[in-house]
Parts: C-alpha cells; sequence; structure tokens
C-alpha cells in the first residue's frame, strides 16, 4: 500500500521499515529451514545422522548417493514414470478441455447447455473421494499398476473446460471471422488460430498441472499395485519412509533429487503461477 | 478438416450469437465435445453408478456385487466410533490448522505488502514450499525436524529456550498435532497469502487517504481494523471454506507420518483403508465414499453460492456486494 509509505513521517517510517525487514528476513530464514535440513541430511553419512550431536553441516558430504540413486533401477522407473505422467496428463487434459471448452463458448448446438449443466453439475463432485469408485472401475479395465490406469482416469477435468468456456466467451471474435471467411473449417480455425492464442492462459494451468500430477500422492497410491509399473517418485519416497527404511541418507538424496524438477518448473514459470492463482483462485 | 464454414456476407458485422448459420455444426460440437464426455462417463459417472450400486451390496474383495444387503453398508459406515472418530480427528486439525493458516497467511500477506523493495523475493521465499510434495516435507518432518533425537533440530530450538527434548513427536498425543499441523501449515500458507496479497491490492488506495484524513494514523492498529479488514471479508470467507474443504480431504501427511493410528485417522484415510485396506471391502468402502462425497458436496454449494465461479460471476459479485453494504451498515 504506497499511500501508507507517503503519509508516514520520515523517521518512524525509516525504523519501522527496518523492522519490518528484519521480520520479513528472519521468517524467509525459518521458511527456508526444512529445505536446508533436507540437503544436509541427503549430504550426511547414516552414523552423523543417527548422532544426538548436532552439526551444521556434513564433514564429508556424501556426494556418491547421487551415482548410486541413479543406478537404482526401481528410483529410475519412478522419476520415468511420474517424467510420463506429468507430461502427458498435464497436456492432454489441457487439450481435452480446451477443446470442450471452446464447443460450450462458441459453437451454437442445441446440445451445449444441457452439456454446460452437466459441467457444472460435475465440477460439485470432489475428486478426492472419487479414488474409490475409481479404483472399481480401473480394476475392472485391468489397469492396476499400468501407466494407463495411473494417467486416463484424471484427464477429464470439469473444472478446466469451466475455465476454458469462460476464456473462449471472452476470446475476440474478429480473430475467428477472419479465418471463417477465408474457408477455414472449425477444426483448423481451432488448431491454427485459436488455440496458439490461449497458450497465455494455458500456461498458468500448465504450470499448477506438472507441479501437481508430480506431486500426487492419493491417485498413484491407489494404483500403484505390487510391481514399477506404476510407481511414481512419490510412492517411492512413501513406501521408504513407512517402512522405516534404515538408509535415511539415501531417502533424503532421492527426496531431493525428486524436488529439483519441480522447483525448477516453479522458478522458471512462477509469473505464470502467481497469475494462475489469483485468476482461477478469486478476487478479493 | 471436413467441417466447412460458407462465406459470409462481407462487412456484415460479427452477431452476438456467432455464426449460427455455418453447416455441419453439430458434427463440429460433438468432435470438439466428445474428448471430453467420453472420459466424464467412463471415469466419472459410470464409477459414481457403479459404486452407488455397490453401496448396496455385500462386496468384499470383489468390485462385483454379491448379496443385496439394503442400507446395511451406511448404517455400517455411519454407528462405527471408527468413523465418528475420523470426523472428530478432523475437527480438531481443522479446529488448529484453519485459524492457524488464516492468520499467518494474512500476516505475511500484510508484511510481504508493506515492503517497498524486494517483495517478489520475499513473495517467493515464502511461496517456495507450495512446490514440495506432502511425502517430501513428511521426510524431513517425520525423519529430520521432528526426528526426536537431541540433534534434531526442533529439539535443537527447544534446547535454546531452556526446554526438554521431546522423543515421541509422533507417538503422543498433543506433540503429533503440531507436527501434522505445522507441516500442512509449511506447505499452503504461501498458497493463501497470495491469495490476502490479490485482496489487498484490491483495496482502493482513497479509502487509506480518506481514514488518513479522518484522523487515523496511517499504517496504525486502527486504520487495519477498520479499513483493511472489512475489505478483505470476500477472501476472508473464501480462504475459511478452501482451507475447511482442504482440511477435510486431508490424507497425505496423516498417512506419511501417523499411517493407520486411529486416533489421527482423518475421513479420507479411514476411507482408504476400508476400501483398499485388508478388507477390501468395496460394498462398505464406496457407502463411506458417498457419504463422505455428499458432505463436500454441501460444502462446494455453500463455497459456490457464497463465491460464484470466479470474478466474472454475477453472482460472486452481488455477494461481495452484499457482504461490503452489510459490513459498513454494521459499522
Amino acid at each position: 500500500m504506497s499511500a501508507q509509505m507517503h503519509i508516514v513521517g520520515s523517521g518512524r517510517r525509516s525504523t519501522g521499515l527496518v523492522l519490518r525487514y528484519v521480520v520479513a528476513s528472519v521468517l524467509a530464514l525459518v521458511f527456508l529451514i526444512p529445505f536446508y535440513a533436507m540437503v544436509k541430511t541427503a549430504l550426511s553419512t547414516n552414523e552423523e545422522i543417527y548422532t544426538s550431536e548436532f552439526t551444521f553441516w556434513p564433514a564429508h558430504p556424501q556426494w556418491q548417493r547421487i551415482p548410486e540413486l541413479f543406478a537404482d533401477p526401481l528410483f529410475l522407473a519412478a522419476l520415468r514414470n511420474s517424467a510420463i505422467m506429468a507430461a502427458v496428463s498435464t497436456s492432454l487434459s489441457i487439450l481435452i478441455a480446451a477443446l470442450a471448452g471452446y464447443a460450450l463458448a462458441r459453437i451454437p448446438h442445441r446440445a451445449a447447455k444441457p452439456m454446460f449443466m452437466l459441467v457444472i453439475i460435475v465440477l460439485l463432485v470432489p475428486a478426492t473421494t472419487a479414488f474409490v469408485p475409481n479404483f472399481i472401475i480401473v480394476a475392472s479395465l485391468g489397469w492396476i499398476g499400468t501407466l494407463r490406469g495411473l494417467i486416463i482416469p484424471g484427464l477429464f477435468s470439469a473444472f478446466n473446460v469451466f475455465l476454458f468456456r469462460q476464456f473462449y466467451l471472452g476470446f475476440p471474435r474478429e480473430v475467428e471471422e477472419a479465418a471463417y471467411i477465408d474457408g477455414a473449417g472449425f477444426f483448423r480455425t481451432f488448431f491454427t488460430v485459436v488455440f496458439p492464442n490461449t497458450l497465455p492462459f494455458a500456461s498458468a494451468l500448465t504450470v499448477l498441472g506438472l507441479i501437481g500430477s508430480w506431486n500426487a500422492f492419493l491417485w498413484p497410491l491407489v494404483v500403484a499395485g505390487n510391481g514399477q509399473g506404476a510407481m511414481t517418485v512419490q510412492i517411492y519416497l512413501s513406501s521408504f519412509l513407512t517402512a522405516q527404511t534404515f538408509d535415511y541418507g539415501g531417502l533424503f538424496m532421492a527426496a531431493t533429487i525428486s524436488l529439483l524438477p519441480v522447483l525448477l518448473v516453479f522458478f522458471i514459470l512462477q509469473r505464470f503461477l502467481v497469475a494462475g492463482i489469483a485468476a482461477t483462485g478469486l478476487k478479493g | 478438416m471436413s467441417v466447412q464454414a460458407p462465406a459470409r456476407a462481407r462487412g456484415r458485422a460479427p452477431d452476438r450469437t456467432g455464426p449460427t448459420r455455418i453447416k455441419g455444426n453439430g458434427l463440429a460440437f460433438w468432435l470438439f465435445f466428445t474428448p471430453f464426455l467420453v472420459g466424464l462417463v467412463v471415469f466419472t459417472i459410470v464409477p459414481l453408478i457403479w459404486g452407488a450400486t455397490l453401496s448396496l451390496f455385500e462386496a468384499k474383495g470383489t468390485v462385483l456385487p454379491t448379496d443385496f444387503v439394503g442400507l446395511a453398508n451406511f448404517r455400517h459406515f455411519l454407528v462405527d466410533t471408527a468413523f465418528l472418530k475420523s470426523l472428530r480427528t478432523f475437527t480438531v486439525f481443522a479446529l488448529f490448522i484453519v485459524p492457524v493458516t488464516m492468520v499467518c497467511s494474512l500476516g505475511l500477506a500484510v508484511l510481504v505488502n508493506g515492503l517497498p523493495r524486494f517483495q517478489s523475493f520475499y513473495r517467493s521465499v515464502f511461496f517456495l514450499p507450495t512446490a514440495c510434495s506432502y511425502v517430501v516435507a513428511c521426510v524431513v518432518w517425520r525423519l529430520s525436524l521432528f526426528n526426536g533425537l537431541e540433534s534434531g533440530i526442533v529439539n535443537q530450538i527447544l534446547g535454546a529456550f531452556g526446554l526438554d527434548a521431546i522423543s515421541q513427536w509422533l507417538s503422543a498425543s498433543p506433540y503429533w498435532w503440531i507436527v501434522l499441523v505445522s507441516v500442512r501449515l509449511w506447505l499452503q500458507v504461501g498458497f493463501y497469502m497470495l491469495l490476502f496479497l490479490a485482496g489487498l491490492q484490491a483495496i482502493p488506495s482513497q479509502l487509506y487517504e480518506a481514514a488518513a484524513v479522518d484522523g487515523l494514523s496511517p499504517g496504525g492498529f486502527r486504520m487495519f481494523r477498520l479499513i483493511t479488514l472489512p475489505q478483505l471479508r470476500t477472501t476472508f470467507a473464501a480462504v475459511l471454506l478452501l482451507l475447511l474443504i482442504a482440511a477435510f480431504q486431508a490424507f497425505d501427511e496423516f498417512y506419511n507420518l501417523t499411517g493407520n493410528n486411529p486416533e489421527t485417522r482423518p475421513p479420507l484415510v479411514y476411507l482408504y483403508n476400508i476400501a483398499l485396506g485388508s478388507q477390501q471391502d468395496f460394498g462398505t468402502g464406496s457407502a463411506g465414499a458417498l457419504v463422505l462425497t455428499a458432505i463436500m458436496v454441501v460444502a462446494g454449494l455453500l463455497q459456490t453460492g457464497l463465491l460464484g465461479f470466479g470474478s466474472n460471476d454475477e453472482g460472486g459479485r452481488r455477494f461481495a456486494l452484499r457482504l461490503r453494504r452489510g459490513g459498513r451498515s454494521a459499522r
């Protein structure tokens, strides 16, 4: 609130400001402690982890844990499955929702209204409790422990369809008109003119989708089965955590590595994320 | 593609209803909408109907109904003390996590909003944990911060204040709530801070100027209580409901920190254990899923009624207006 800033007297203002920066910096450090603890433990020997004496940083950082983990076929399978899931489910769910949202917003049809009502009703059904009925259908299809079972049931988001419909309702009509006049059909218009102009809007959903599916836990746990066919990196970490592993250092290194891709996406695309939350969350 | 638009009369102004007379609209609509519709039917509607059917049958270890038992599964699920206990767990958890997250996210938002420089740096740091998964956070919380060793970071901090180290963080009653609440707080507070920041930045600066003219000291507590808080009413309502719904759906941190402990088992973990634990009781599991779904649909309707579907919704705007007007007349 710049308005506050103008009016405050300069002496009080500067001490107040310094205090504010001190508080903010201390809090920022507190927020970073878990990351520090994670990396520190990942580099400590297991003996150091068990000792009752606190050390700020391990004396001999265990960097060799990184090549050891990348030689573990189970960890590699988990990373690969998570990457495939994040990429495929994010891109396909956005494409499916964009097509459906465009149909509802821009293609006049008798069914558009009832279909929109259907989307609204489905919006109210929470996705989390759906894991029981979804397990039933995925088990019946024989998809337990497969990437299909992991990815396909989550591709159809009524919420995203709703968001895309709202977006296309406000999309400038002139662009499409020009394409139609040039003789392009709905499909060509959509893929050559409309969808490319959707990408800035879709990028916020993409970031949220990438991070959300990489970090997803409940559904991957339900679908994982016994093999490694659908084991994601979160399930890999959780299985070692809940089984009381004794290689804490390895577990922390795996956790650190699993966090790196998300942090990368987060830093590169943060402005889309912030904009996306402001747009899809709510406004004050 | 096959759907061709006939050339429209040149120079005609685009009408509001769009290109209604284009041949093949029916086909185009379904080409665009079918991928979603098929998925919706197969992975939402059929499972719902199937689950509703199973909830009326005995179905243990099979997803095919065997004996019709009427509403016995519902009775079984609802009167089971374990379910009531899970609701109690949710209530206790919500009583802690909702107000704590609310106060902390608002505090962070006010703090960050009052920083003239490096605002985006501090915002990023507070928002950073949002990128972390619950599982990774639970690894750190359970085996490092709250590992019960004297060298554990939280025990070190307790020691610095002259307090005794605690070894049973996850095995004894008041302590596990500290672990469970702090992990979720760290993971979600940045998100709600962003919502409050958006709310703060939407407050017109004239309000503060007018209040300063009326003698309120700028940046003071009275200014905050009389101008800022009332202006954030809609954000408060939204954050409250979002937090409650999120707490009701808590699963990841409970599963990974306290597992199947009946004393700290929220509804979703309980449901998971009925349906997919050793019993594989899909009949009772489906009944339970329907019960929890119904509770959340009610909460969802409440949220929809309160907020509408985003910023360009009429209902939401009218509600916001009503809240603001109500707030003004109350003062």
